[in-house]
């Protein structure tokens, strides 16, 4: 793709252009109290990229620490804290806010063409609920250390002498956050489309982030009870989970994972969507089958609330249960294979062009299916009693949250870059990027898929000598990985200030957020969109519209 | 004009959208709500499958009355409140306020009788967590039992206390007219969120009150 779009603007004739969400008030209060759905979605964006970056060094210190059988850099306390801090960050406070919170809030109003969503101030509420949360969440951590892994297991948690209670109330905020800014979507994307724009002609990625927002908004308050008796039972000693009182601590299980497992999808959902529309972009053709990727992330959704006790196959379930939530996990790899396929004949006989999201997708396509097949063999129960807390379910959801995720999310950002910041990153150094990343993820995580099988439990501080090479294979490629990350933060800065300008539509992308300028006034579009062609019209009909 | 104009905020086209959007996302919260509430019903049922006798023994300890009179009370407070509503988009403000501020006063009769019946349990010995003299040498179950009544009635408990500061601030509006025909829709989100609050107790009501003995 060259910079030499029709939308293509020179240098220098910024002066002229009418004000965008970005220079429209520049001070900083108008920033911090902004209910401009896309001033939020940035707010978003640089707190969970700090988040990511904070999450992922942990990940770092964790991996060298594993060099070594025995210790490397850090005691054993210190490792515990650290792969608790790495899990409750990475989930909490990148994994889940991250797509919806930043992508979402800025283009889901965009893509449906309404001014704002629903409602712009508790739209910021939501933001000042998860940064408060999250705050309070890293100084208990940081201060107190925290040592009972991201999911909070009774009745460990509740004798921790560690700062439980403090963490959890964070989280209890975070989960606000997290509900309203669900509530905020589902509302928008009904009652604020552009006339004549229909459900069955909404973008993909608003059909993703509304599946989403459903379980945002349903599973949440789950979680926030689980972890508000968990600090309860620590800070009251109330006993509810407490064997010795006619508590039962898989109970807590029970509780935990009916949000915990929809969160996954909390956090898969909304990359499938960036993959729609990447592929759909980069391949100039219309979806295979638009409502197949609609109706399946809806499918997803639905039945991400039925598979929770597939993580306690060895937690005493019955036989019957187990079988039952294995089948309905399985269902789950109907549905994302259905995407898999729509995408993968989206691209068949399309007009490819190959670049940095389309490289993300590509790695996305390739890993995702990965962890997916893996994930149909975990939820095999026979399978999982063998594969049960080591190695390989740590390679599994770290194929789908990183593999999936990540790159998706990796995508998006590239994708979208043009269109927020008006800049164009560079190609080279982002395909560059892409492959060091694809790779490095590649290095890390496929050893420890071996390392389980033969016997690695996760959590572990030591290790027997004989695991060593997988673990030494596993580290550098988290080095590769990070290189990647951190390339990636160099040439986006770098494109932040000196970038070419991208025009309105450096993609020719038939999609909707390709209709206004980049980046875009404060209400989204100059005058009243009129969205005349479906989002993935790549006929002539389509490209005249977007002229 | 200027008076149409300040009905609906810049980012709605008019205020019927902003009207559906405000009802939509009430409803949307409530499931929300429930769900929150649904985890401790959960919990209520897997403890009284595992303890069928102590949670007889439990309900049939609680008084009758004072649940059932609370419940009456709740439902008088629906219907006003949703009286209200109806009042207010037929033009008439002070009628719907007087009918919020007697929605208010059935809330405060609500707690005071919840308040009784706390200060009977503590009189007792009974506290959550298990804690006071009345569990000596009584059955585990019953230490749960009373653990989750109070989880439960607690959070309905801050829940009719959040729904009354709502209808505080509502009332106070329609008293300044701020709220009149054609922009009514702020009292429909409050008659919603209480008639959540009566939903949610006339499930407990039952499982704290109505079933003792064992299925």
């Amino acid at each position: 793709m060259s910079a030499q779009s029709p939308g293509f603007v020179p240098e220098g004739s910024a002066v002229s252009l009418p004000p965008t969400f970005v220079n429209d008030d520049e001070r900083i209060r108008s920033w911090l109290l902004t209910t401009d759905h896309k001033r939020v979605g940035i707010l978003f964006f640089v707190t969970t990229a700090l988040m990511m970056a904070l999450g992922g060094a942990f990940a770092l210190v964790l991996r060298i620490e594993h060099l070594t059988p025995d210790r490397t850099i850090v005691d054993a306390l210190a490792y515990n804290r650290l792969f608790t801090m790495h899990g409750v960050v990475m989930v909490f406070l990148f994994m889940i806010p991250a797509i919806p919170g930043s992508f979402g809030n800025f283009l889901v109003p965009i893509m449906i063409g309404a001014k704002d969503v629903a409602f712009p101030r508790l739209n910021l509420v939501s933001f000042y609920f998860y940064f408060v949360g999250a705050v309070v969440v890293l100084i208990a951590m940081q201060a107190g250390g925290l040592d009972t892994g991201w999911t909070f297991y009774t009745p460990y948690s509740v004798q921790s002498p560690s700062a439980v209670v403090p963490t959890l109330i964070g989280l209890f905020i975070v989960g606000w956050s997290s509900i309203l800014t669900g509530l905020n979507f589902i509302v928008t994307i009904h009652t604020m489309r552009a006339k004549g724009l229909g459900w069955m002609r909404m973008p993909l990625f608003v059909w993703s982030i509304y599946g989403t927002s459903i379980i945002q908004v349903l599973a949440t308050p789950v979680l926030g009870l689980a972890v508000a008796l968990v600090a309860i039972d620590h800070g009251l000693d109330w006993g509810l989970f407490d064997p010795a009182r006619g508590g039962d601590p898989v109970l807590f299980q029970h509780l935990f994972w009916f949000y915990s497992h929809p969160a996954v999808y909390i956090m898969i959902l909304p990359a499938m969507g960036i993959v729609s529309e990447v592929v759909c972009t980069f391949c100039r053709k219309n979806p295979l089958s638009y409502r197949a990727i609609a109706y399946s992330s809806m499918g997803i959704a639905f039945v991400g609330f039925l598979t929770w006790g597939h993580h306690m196959f060895v937690a005493g379930l019955s036989t019957f249960d187990a079988g039952a939530f294995g089948v309905l996990s399985m269902l789950v790899g109907i549905f994302s294979a259905i995407k898999v396929f729509t995408w993968v004949g989206t691209m068949y006989r399309g007009s490819i062009a190959f670049n940095t999201p389309l490289l993300y997708v590509f790695t996305f396509l390739f890993l995702f299916v990965f962890g997916g097949m893996t994930g149909i063999a975990v939820a095999t129960t026979s399978l999982d009693v063998h594969w049960h807390d080591t190695y390989f379910v740590v390679a599994h959801f770290h194929f789908i949250m990183v593999g999936g995720t990540l790159t998706a999310y990796f995508a998006g950002l590239h994708y979208w870059f043009p269109k927020v910041t008006g800049r164009l990153y560079s190609e080279r150094w982002g395909l560059l990027a892409a492959a060091l990343v694809s790779a490095g993820f590649f290095v890390t995580f496929f050893p420890q898929f071996l390392l389980g099988n033969a016997g690695m439990p996760r959590r572990y501080y030591d290790y027997p000598p004989e695991y060593q090479t997988l673990h030494v294979v596993s580290t550098v490629g988290s080095w590769v990985l990070a290189s990647g990350m951190i390339i990636t933060v160099g040439y986006l800065l770098w494109a932040l200030k000196s970038g070419k300008r991208a025009g309105k539509n450096p993609w020719h992308s038939a999609s909707y957020e390709w209709l206004t300028r980049s980046p875009p006034p404060p209400h989204n579009f100059d005058d009243t969109p009129v969205f005349a062609t479906d989002p993935y019209d790549y006929t002539e009909t389509g490209r005249l519209s977007h002229e | 004009m200027s008076d149409a104009k300040a009905t609906h905020l810049e980012h709605f086209q008019d205020l019927e959208q902003q009207a559906h959007a405000a009802r939509l996302g009430i409803w949307i919260f409530l499931a929300s709500e429930l769900l929150l509430f649904a985890g401790l019903f959960a919990l209520y049922g897997a403890y009284r499958a595992h303890y069928p006798a102590a949670f007889g023994w439990g309900v049939d300890h609680n008084v009758r009355a004072l649940g059932t009179l609370n419940t009456a009370i709740l439902i008088c407070s629906s219907y006003s409140v949703a009286k209200s509503v109806h009042m207010l988009r037929r033009g008439r403000p002070r009628f719907a306020a007087g009918l919020v501020a007697f929605t208010l006063a059935c809330g405060c009769a609500f707690l005071v009788i919840k308040g009784v019946e706390y200060a009977t349990h503590f009189r007792e010995g009974v506290f959550p967590g298990g804690h006071g003299s009345f569990f000596l040498g009584q059955p585990q179950g019953l230490k749960v039992f009373y653990t989750l009544y109070f989880l439960m009635t607690g959070l309905h408990g801050i829940h009719v206390v959040v729904g009354m500061g709502l209808l505080v601030w509502l009332l106070s509006r329609i008293l300044r007219g701020q709220l009149a025909v054609p922009h009514t829709h702020p009292l429909d989100i409050g008659a919603v969120y209480w008639h959540l609050i009566d939903v949610v107790w006339i499930f407990l009501w039952p499982i704290f009150y109505l079933t003792p003995g064992t299925f």
